[in-house]
């Protein structure tokens, strides 16, 4: 086994663009369950939407800042779809909803009427165009050690991690004032906020469309260093993101990132590791496509170890959060 | 009780008109009319007319299922009445959501205590205080824009925690406290908007009695600061020891009003709350009929006759 490799694949997976995707879906994802306690069991629909709705103008001819406005109006659009009839009742129905929403417009852009605009189900690509347009890094190959890259995917790492940053300074900031008390209120129960004067309906609305955004921002860093595959966005999407915010510790600001990077990390790992060793005929009876399911076998022993065991996450307090909605 | 006609008072400086049932009083707060509230075949709640009187304090009394927690989250918008109006301080509430009631002065507490867990003690306080500017999505961005306001909510909160004891307790998580001490916090909170009229929900559930006196003393505080006061209570010596006004509900309607001191010797309410042996321990009355007690350990005994009779069974027996 090349252990080298395997271990530099894994280090790179802490910066990779798809770690910094799922930490920013994550983030969302910590403003609904975390902070508001709303079940939002359809993140991946909010990924989706940010890839199309910028996929889509951008191979129309939009310049980039018109693509990133229609990901996020589109996302808040959507939001307000799931959040009108089930925010006014209990929390289990929006689980419900958004779970379903998620598959429908997942089933939506795979339908093949609509392949002029979505690839149905052979998706799109072709959009990094004016997102590579903008990038101040000269041509050429940068790096040292495992970090190695060309000069477009410095550029994606860069702007995925500088939103990372942002995204958690404004949930920081958000937090930390009488709006975040609030939700934090309705997150234990609502009807004691109600009570007290605030309009819970709008607060979860407002939680609901921020953490959607987060979501459909995570959409378009997805998305740039691969093309748009209606595959990608399954529920298995949701539950990974789910994964990454419950082993941060889910109301907590670096839980989400530090979670998403361990989630690569481990998963590369597994996936070196099965693979040299099935190369070097150490095992046998499994296949490299197998090798490939038993991670996600592993992700999933390892959310329910999580939860039960520590279900504050890695960052969380287990006095303030513990797995309970 | 010998002779209830004369308990019957027929004025009483609060009411205009004659005392009974539904009578207009001289400085109502709430005025409720025709509020029904079904809940299939059974109609929950069926009030004519009430007026709750301004600056006292008034007990809804009645038995198990009389409607009372019904009314309370009609009038406060928890919930939907089939029919009815109400005013409060002269302004309609009739389908107001419920926040828009408690901004409008009106707050209410509820029976099962809703603490919020997994905050702290002050921060359930601030929770409390209305129209904060850091409560709006973009403002709360800005600490500058809410850092003085959220100051004086502190002091405040810090103010009320001291006159509730709970001072010592202000970092603590909510889930921390005690059954009584959450019935305090969710009072304290409660009053951080000012309200004008504040409904108790059974605040002396569950409460033991030397905390259940301080309640009392609060309670009767609240009174002193020129706040109205609404509440449910079940038990008739509290009832009658602080409150002004006494409503009497019975099977969603209310049957009888008056002063503490009097409205107990209403037939009408001694017929359909308190029962014929109101004020008789239980274990005075079995010589008058069958006894659910003594019914039960007897159908016990006989099932399990190996078993050694309880003291208090075979005495009686």
């Amino acid at each position: 086994m090349d252990w080298g490799n395997i271990f530099g694949n894994a280090v790179g997976e802490i910066i990779s663009p798809t770690t910094a995707a799922y930490a920013l879906a994550a983030i969302g994802l910590g403003i609904h369950f975390g902070y508001t306690g709303l079940l939002n069991f359809g993140q991946a629909a909010f990924l989706l939407i940010g890839a199309y709705a910028f996929a889509i103008p951008t191979l129309a001819g939009a310049p980039l800042i018109v693509a990133i406005l229609c990901a996020i109006v589109c996302s808040v659009i959507f939001a307000f779809i799931l959040g009108i009839p089930t925010l006014r009742l209990r929390a289990d129905y929006l689980a419900i909803v958004t779970i379903a929403a998620a598959e429908v417009v997942r089933y939506i852009v795979t339908t093949t009427g609509l392949t002029d605009f979505t690839g149905a189900a052979n998706g799109l690509s072709g959009f990094k165009g004016t997102f590579a347009a903008i990038n101040p890094i000269p041509e050429g190959t940068y790096g040292f050690g495992p970090f190695v890259y060309n000069q477009y995917d410095w550029w994606v790492r860069i702007v995925g991690w500088v939103l990372v940053a942002l995204a958690s300074v404004l949930v920081w900031l958000l937090m930390r004032s009488p709006w975040g008390r609030v939700v934090k209120g309705i997150r234990e129960d609502e009807d004691a906020v109600r009570s007290l004067g605030k309009n819970v309906y709008a607060y979860k609305m407002q939680a609901l469309i921020i953490g959607g955004g987060l979501g459909s921002i995570a959409g378009i860093i997805f998305i740039l260093p691969r093309a748009v595959q209606p595959a990608n966005y399954t529920t298995g999407l949701t539950f990974f993101i789910w994964t990454i915010m419950l082993l941060g510790g889910a109301a907590t600001i670096f839980g989400p990132i530090v979670g998403s990077m361990i989630f690569w990390v481990v998963l590369s790992l597994t996936q070196g590791i099965l693979y040299g060793a099935i190369e070097s005929g150490a095992l046998s009876f499994v296949s490299t496509t197998q090798a490939g399911q038993i991670r996600f076998i592993l992700v999933g022993v390892a959310l329910m170890l999580l939860v039960i065991f520590r279900p504050q996450g890695i960052f969380g307090n287990k006095k303030e959060l513990s797995f309970s909605v | 009780m010998s002779n209830p006609e004369s308990a019957v008072v027929s004025s009483h400086p609060l009411v205009k008109g004659e005392v009974g049932p539904g009578c207009a009083k001289v400085d109502p707060i709430v005025i409720a009319d025709h509020v029904t509230r079904q809940f299939g075949g059974l109609k929950a709640v069926d009030v004519d007319h009430l007026e709750i009187p301004r600056g006292q304090i008034t007990a809804l009394i009645g038995p198990n299922g009389a409607g009372k927690t019904t009314m309370f989250n009609l009038l406060t918008g928890f919930d939907k009445p089939n029919t009815g109006t109400w005013e409060f301080d002269g302004t309609s509430l009739a389908g107001v959501p419920a926040f828009k009631v408690a901004r409008a002065g009106m707050v209410r507490t509820f029976q099962l205590t809703k603490s919020l867990g997994r905050l702290s003690v002050l921060q359930n306080m601030l929770l409390g205080a209305t129209g904060q500017k850091g409560e709006k999505l973009f403002a709360s961005l800005f600490k500058g824009i809410w850092r003085k306001q959220e100051e004086e909510n502190t002091a405040r909160a810090d103010e009320l925690l001291a006159r509730f004891k709970l001072d010592a307790k202000r970092e603590d998580y909510a889930a921390s406290l005690s059954g009584g001490q959450r019935k305090l916090l969710e009072m304290a909170r409660a009053l951080m908007s000012n309200p004008r009229l504040i409904m108790l929900d059974e605040p002396m559930a569950g409460v033991n009695p030397a905390l259940t006196q301080s309640l009392l003393g609060h309670i009767k505080n609240l009174k002193s600061d020129g706040t109205t006061v609404l509440f449910v209570e079940h038990d008739m010596h509290m009832v009658t020891h602080i409150s002004d006004w006494v409503v009497v509900m019975a099977e969603g309607r209310v049957v009888a009003e008056g002063p503490p001191e009097t409205v107990m010797k209403d037939p009408a309410v001694i017929d359909a709350y308190l029962g014929a042996h109101h004020d008789e321990d239980l274990g005075d009355l079995m010589e008058d009929g069958p006894n659910p007690v003594l019914e039960a350990e007897r159908k016990a005994h006989e099932a399990h006759p190996e078993a050694g009779e309880s003291g208090y069974g075979e005495e009686k027996s």
